[in-house]
């Protein structure tokens, strides 16, 4: 996850291009041929634990269960809703798994398109129907605040060493912060705050296969800092 | 295929912003995109440019033909526009025919066109009555970030500035020029929560409650407009986007030359 | 094709009309990640082709009936732009542009992981700007960058290209002008890590041999290109690539 682990190797690699002769594992973003290891994703070629990985540059978030997601409610049914969480699949959220009680046909009136929500992934099956919950403690309806959309590859190196990078930016534009393992992200505080936030958030993003990252971060933050609210 | 649903929060972030005169990429309301223009760069178009406001991103090919004129102007070329929303642009563009959206913005640049003169027509005549120029003028939007009327507009003006009439591959004597008389320039605007603003965003037209486009020549004179969404405008409002039109399309005007 | 003509392809330099060697590409120009909506983009100069392709998805596939429950579908739109072509093309697909958009769909089955993506769809649209012969191969070229552009996982990237005859000699990546007046056609794309071949048509005129030489210049050729669709992947995020101070 975290790539600041892995030094020293940062090389970009492509579809099919030889990354072991065989002495290691073959790991995410990879495929064997003929005893060869070779990349199936656009990527950083890295190597950890006996395993070469391909750390992707991009591509599409797919979900696990247990995943937090930030969605966007795009549908309503009577008994439930359809949730679009960043992923191929848009995921349906069934009245059973709000922590309201909801009468049939009147959901609409607790979550209306657009609503935006903090929810977790509650099972994928093997075709790829997913279904969230909010029946959780922490998730909820989201409300006001900012969402900043970022490549679901970046949310490790936003969240930094156990969690470090993004209490940095909560600390230092003292906003909340919620991170979806979907790359969507949910800030809330004072206007310029928020758009402080948003700026350090869209840097990491745009420089995640780069090095001495938090230090950048942090030097930007207090740049900004006269123009924050306390 | 579905079409995008801005998120609430979204929204109201937009709308927050504009309260305070601001906006999501920093613009004030009334500033435009930045604006890159390119042309020639089709070789087997007779006239070619590619457009860009921020992120909106529009070519356009310009295609001289020899046809019949119409019969009850049997001295003048003819003049045609279409416009194509090609899934590369966006998510939410289909395959297929062209659709409402489609045809209204094939039909607003067109009109900024035919009603400025900027075509002489006249000048495209080869035999009265049996052979005219046909000038086709093609939009395709490969990038699509908002504001598609102005960006269409403005490729296409360009695009028929550099175009030449491939005379001599029909025999009809020397290439030359496309004739062009003027400049029009569209400038659009969008209401939001009361607010106007200019050359809106993908996302700001999502939350707009209504838009005006306003085609302006270069005596500030207006030649086409087209009002859209499904809100209300004030005669006031209607006076300011006139307003702004003329000013902001004087400054495109001079980005062309 | 097949149309008489008095023009020499071949001068007694053994040069072509544009100065190329019979065994010679035209200068190809890749670029990656060229649009921004798009999930993956590339844009591609084969000579005076020019081709823009964009790849959505995966996503949920569109109709629903198209849905397969094991495996991604890959939708293929190849379309040529009015103003491609010296006589303006009528706007929309055409029976030539449906069956070229199912050749490179199939061809590029043979390499995406599809399995990943149950009931999705991802989406390549090929938008042909300028044409001048090979505009198949020039898209399917661009498509496959754009894929790997967009993080789709795939086994390899394809390379494409068409070997023609003209003058009785075997051509690499015909001209237009050759193409008008050639006696025959190849275009093809391969697997490079495993040189099977994911794209073959022929028309024309050709005797086996022909045919065996014009197959083995095309996948030589495909080898060069596949090179550069890689260096264009690379290049996109070179700049980006660290000042490693550690």
């Amino acid at each position: 996850m975290e790539t600041e682990n892995v030094k020293p190797v940062r090389e970009v690699v492509v579809p099919g291009d030889l990354l072991n002769e065989g002495d290691l594992k073959a790991g995410n973003g990879t495929y064997v041929l003929d005893g060869k290891i070779y990349a199936s994703l656009l990527g950083v070629k890295s190597i950890a634990s006996n395993y070469v990985n391909v750390i992707p540059l991009g591509g599409r978030y797919m979900p696990h269960p247990g995943d937090s997601v930030v969605g966007v409610v795009i549908d309503i049914g009577p008994s439930n809703w359809l949730v679009e969480i960043n992923s191929p699949y848009p995921a349906p959220l069934h009245v059973n798994e709000v922590p309201w009680r909801v009468e049939f046909g009147d959901t609409a009136r607790f979550l209306n398109l657009g609503q935006v929500i903090l929810a977790k992934v509650l099972m994928v099956d093997e075709t790829m129907k997913v279904q969230v919950t909010l029946n959780e403690s922490g998730l909820r309806r989201l409300e006001g605040g900012h969402l900043v959309d970022i490549s679901h590859s970046k949310v490790p190196r936003v969240i930094g060493k156990g969690g470090s990078m993004i209490q940095m930016i909560q600390n230092m534009t003292d906003c909340r912060i919620f991170v979806g393992q979907n790359g969507r992200i949910w800030i809330d505080g004072e206007m310029p705050n928020m758009l402080v936030a948003e700026e350090a958030i869209k840097m990491i993003a745009a420089e995640a296969h780069t090095n001495r990252l938090t230090e950048r971060v942090k030097e930007l933050l207090e740049n900004r800092k006269t123009g924050l609210v306390e | 295929m579905s079409r995008s649903i801005i998120s609430e929060i979204r929204k109201n972030h937009i709308i927050e912003l504009l309260k305070k005169g601001e906006r999501m990429d920093g613009r004030a309301p009334m500033d435009l995109r930045d604006i890159s223009i390119e042309t020639n760069v089709v070789d087997s178009a007779d006239g070619s440019a590619r457009v860009r406001f921020g992120k909106t991103d529009v070519m356009v090919g310009i295609k001289l033909i020899i046809g019949t004129p119409f019969s009850d102007t049997p001295n003048k070329g003819v003049l045609t526009t279409g416009a194509e929303l090609i899934p590369m642009g966006h998510s939410d563009f289909e395959s297929g025919p062209p659709g409402e959206d489609a045809i209204e913005l094939a039909r607003v640049v067109d009109r900024g066109i035919r009603e400025s003169g900027m075509v002489d027509v006249d000048k495209l005549c080869i035999t009265p009555g049996e052979s005219v120029w046909m000038c086709f003028i093609d939009i395709y939007a490969l990038n699509y970030d908002g504001n598609l009327f102005d960006a269409s507009n403005l490729a296409a003006v360009a695009a028929l500035k550099t175009a030449v009439v491939p005379a001599a591959e029909a025999g009809k004597g020397e290439n030359y020029p496309l004739p062009v008389t003027c400049t029009p320039i569209s400038v659009t605007a969008a209401k939001i929560a009361n607010t106007l603003i200019l050359d809106p965003t993908f996302d700001e037209e999502m939350i707009a409650s209504a838009r005006l486009t306003v085609t302006t020549d270069e005596n500030g004179d207006l030649r086409a407009m087209q009002k859209g969404g499904q809100g209300p405008l004030t005669v006031d409002e209607v006076k300011a986007v006139v307003n702004a039109s003329r000013e902001k399309g004087e400054e495109i005007r001079n980005i062309i030359g | 094709m097949s149309m008489e003509s008095d023009i020499k392809f071949i001068d007694e330099n053994g040069l072509r009309i544009d100065g190329r060697r019979p065994d010679e590409l035209r200068h190809i120009k890749i670029e990656a990640g060229v649009l921004e909506n798009a999930d993956g983009s590339a844009y591609v100069e084969f000579g005076k082709n020019k081709v823009l392709a964009a790849v959505y998805g995966p996503r949920e596939c569109h109709p629903r009936h198209l849905q397969n429950p094991s495996k991604a579908i890959i939708q293929c739109k190849y379309n040529m732009m009015t103003f491609s072509v010296s006589d303006r093309k009528r706007p929309g697909p055409d029976r030539r542009s449906v069956e070229i958009s199912k050749i490179i769909s199939e061809a590029l089955e043979s390499v995406v992981q599809t399995e990943l993506f149950p009931r999705a769809s991802i989406d390549v649209y090929m938008e042909i700007l300028q044409a001048n012969a090979g505009t198949r191969c020039a898209g399917l070229v661009a498509a496959s960058v754009a894929l790997a552009d967009a993080g789709v996982p795939m086994k390899d990237i394809i390379p494409a290209i068409a070997v023609g005859k003209a003058d009785g000699k075997l051509l690499l990546d015909l001209n237009k002008e050759e193409d008008n007046y050639g006696q025959a056609d190849v275009p093809m794309a391969i697997i490079p890590k495993t040189g099977e071949v994911v794209l073959l048509q022929m028309d024309g005129h050709m005797t086996q041999e022909e045919f065996e030489t014009a197959l083995d210049m095309g996948i030589k050729a495909c080898y060069e290109i596949y090179e550069l669709q890689k260096d264009a992947l690379k290049r996109r995020y070179a700049v980006e690539t660290p000042e490693v101070e550690e």
